[in-house]
């Protein structure tokens, strides 16, 4: 992002995890209050990365590896009945995949609804501050 | 100003990515000149995924991305605008953009420089301000209240507004129709709020406004209170509590209970399709102001009707949910999906036949609906016995249609009032009956 900008830049989707990175911007007078914003921001997005870069590198793996299985009980079946047991075989993967994952997703899920509410909670308060101090600078002016 | 040109070419047969951005800066006019040079050579178009929707009074959200998972050797362009300095049309063609670009050089020139020394003028790809743009802000929040299954929603309630045995009141209607629609855009708003992370590693959900950064948590939260604050309130007491509660009960369900479990057990699926089932209970109760057996009557042809809907669509999209680690009875119980989906299309032609035992309708209609919902139990028996993806398709599809043709039946079969009277029947106690609805 060029070096002039006064605002977030957002970069392209991560290969690994599909979050979209953000390069936070920091400005010159930045009080605490954004401070803990942006790096409640920076946690967030890093343990999302972390998670999704995780689980996505597990499920194609699983999955290619399913898939085989499946191929190789393929040939053995009927051409009628094909489809519907390589959907029964990638039914197995799914529910053993999701349920494996299941008590690290359910942890996710709620540090990740932890992390969204205190961003935008934070957020609210930041939006607020400067408001405030937008309307205390004008009264100053109006005065002067 | 500033342009992002975000070229993309996704093709079955894995044609390469195109990708092409150019960033302006005001000090080199030179090589962004040379780059507009470039750029005019392309061919520029925007596919709107709101052109390629099917011109149906009520089409489902669902099917523009369903329509993008088939139609993957289109073309898409997507043009961002960076500065708010010239407002930028939403469809081009190539003059405009030959246009814009002039438009864009001479703003260039004439913009007033605030870089340092040695800035230069990069080529990258893709990264893009996170700064609100009041022009894009109405697309933005029709894409974050998931308007078009809004309107969904409200032409459901509707239909149970009319299909109520009372004289028809227009400004109860519209009220009525206003505050779910504003209900419904709060719940859709606070569930993509939810749901980034998971959006964003779905083809189908990546371009949502909160996944591109487009607008910020706070400002989707905020939108959502301002939908949801004054359509529960106008509900509550423009029309009647009992709406207002559904409305307010809806939302929650929604939000709090189907978007959390969609991640923890295939129940969502039952959840979900009791929200679905609201909105016409809503709709009749806002005009009768009491719950009565013909409310959960349609409530229950909407919640029978959810299934083979949402599990002949989710038959196509397991591979998605399956990574964004979503539990869906698609993925994880197939043979329980399409019994299910099976099963629910039978439903539906028992409650098409309840309906003149509750004197909603007269006895025509489930003879006229039979047809209707015989072909649909047909499509979902093949699904059942085929589980395949044409047969899920034309499953979902068929029930796109189906709905809308059946709730218009239903209404042109309606039982008046009058009639109803004359057998000795009246129908709550409060009604005017003066006017009167003369069906066709």
């Amino acid at each position: 992002p060029p070096p002039h900008s006064h605002s977030d830049w957002i970069g392209p989707p991560d290969k690994h995890s599909n979050l979209r990175p953000v390069i936070f911007y920091v400005p010159p007078e930045e009080s605490a209050l954004e401070r803990r914003l942006r790096e409640a921001r920076q946690e967030a997005q890093a343990s999302n990365q972390r998670f999704w870069a995780r689980h996505n590198r597990a499920f194609p793996e699983e999955f290619i590896y399913s898939r085989l299985k499946a191929k190789g009980l393929e040939m053995r079946d009927e051409s009628g009945q094909k489809t519907t047991l390589s959907a029964e075989e990638m039914a197995d993967f799914y529910k053993d995949f999701l349920s494996k994952n299941l008590k690290k997703h359910l942890q996710y899920n709620r540090d990740w609804y932890k992390h969204n509410f205190r961003i935008t909670f934070l957020m609210g308060q930041v939006a607020l501050m400067r408001a405030l101090r937008w309307l205390r600078r004008r009264k100053k002016n109006v005065e002067q | 100003g500033l342009f992002v040109w975000h070229l993309r070419s996704a093709g079955a047969r894995q044609i390469p990515c195109r990708f092409v951005h150019l960033y302006h800066v005001a000090s080199n006019k030179l090589i962004t000149f040379q780059y507009f040079n470039f750029l005019k050579r392309m061919y520029v178009t925007q596919c709107n995924k709101d052109l390629s929707q099917r011109a149906k009074p009520k089409s489902d959200s669902i099917v523009s991305p369903f329509h993008d998972l088939q139609q993957l050797d289109q073309e898409k362009k997507v043009v961002h605008k960076i500065s708010s300095a010239s407002p930028v049309p939403q469809s081009w063609s190539e003059m405009s953009s030959r246009n814009e670009l002039r438009e864009v050089k001479s703003a260039a020139e004439t913009e007033d420089s605030v870089i340092p020394g040695g800035a230069e003028s990069k080529e990258d790809r893709q990264w893009k301000e996170m700064k609100l743009r009041l022009d894009d802000l109405p697309g933005i929040l029709a894409r974050l209240s998931k308007i078009k299954l809004t309107a969904l929603v409200v032409s459901t309630a509707s239909a149970g507004f009319a299909m109520a045995p009372v004289p028809f009141e227009l400004t109860c209607f519209l009220l009525a129709s206003l505050g779910t629609g504003l209900a419904s855009c709060a719940a859709n708003s606070i569930n993509q709020f939810f749901e980034v992370p998971f959006d964003s590693n779905m083809n189908r959900t990546k371009n949502r406004p909160l996944v591109r950064g487009q607008i910020s948590p706070l400002l989707a939260v905020c939108f959502a209170a301002c939908c949801g604050i004054p359509g529960v309130a106008l509900l509550t007491l423009g029309v009647n509590p009992l709406t207002g509660a559904l409305g307010a009960f809806n939302i929650f369900l929604y939000t709090c209970c189907y978007t959390p479990l969609k991640r923890m057990s295939i129940a969502n699926t039952w959840v979900g399709a009791v929200v679905g089932a609201i909105p016409p209970v809503m709709g009749w109760t806002a005009a009768t102001g009491s719950l009565d057996a013909g409310a959960l009557l349609l409530g229950g042809i909407l919640y029978s009707w959810q299934f083979p809907h949402f599990n002949a669509l989710s038959w196509g999209l397991r591979e998605d949910y399956s990574r964004g680690g979503y539990c869906m009875m698609s993925v994880t119980h197939p043979g329980l999906c399409r019994r299910v989906a099976l099963r629910h299309c039978l439903a539906l032609i028992g409650l098409s036949a309840v309906a003149p035992v509750l004197n909603i309708t007269t006895w025509t209609f489930p003879i006229i609906s039979l047809p209707i919902n015989l072909y649909i139990s047909y499509l979902g028996f093949r699904f059942y016995r085929d589980a395949d993806r044409s047969s899920s398709r034309k499953l979902f599809f068929c029930s796109l249609w189906h709905l809308p043709l059946l709730l218009l039946v239903m209404f042109t079969c309606k039982k008046s009032v009058l009639e109803k009277e004359d057998k000795g029947e009246l129908h709550g106690g409060s009604h005017e009956m003066a006017i009167e609805i003369r069906l066709p």
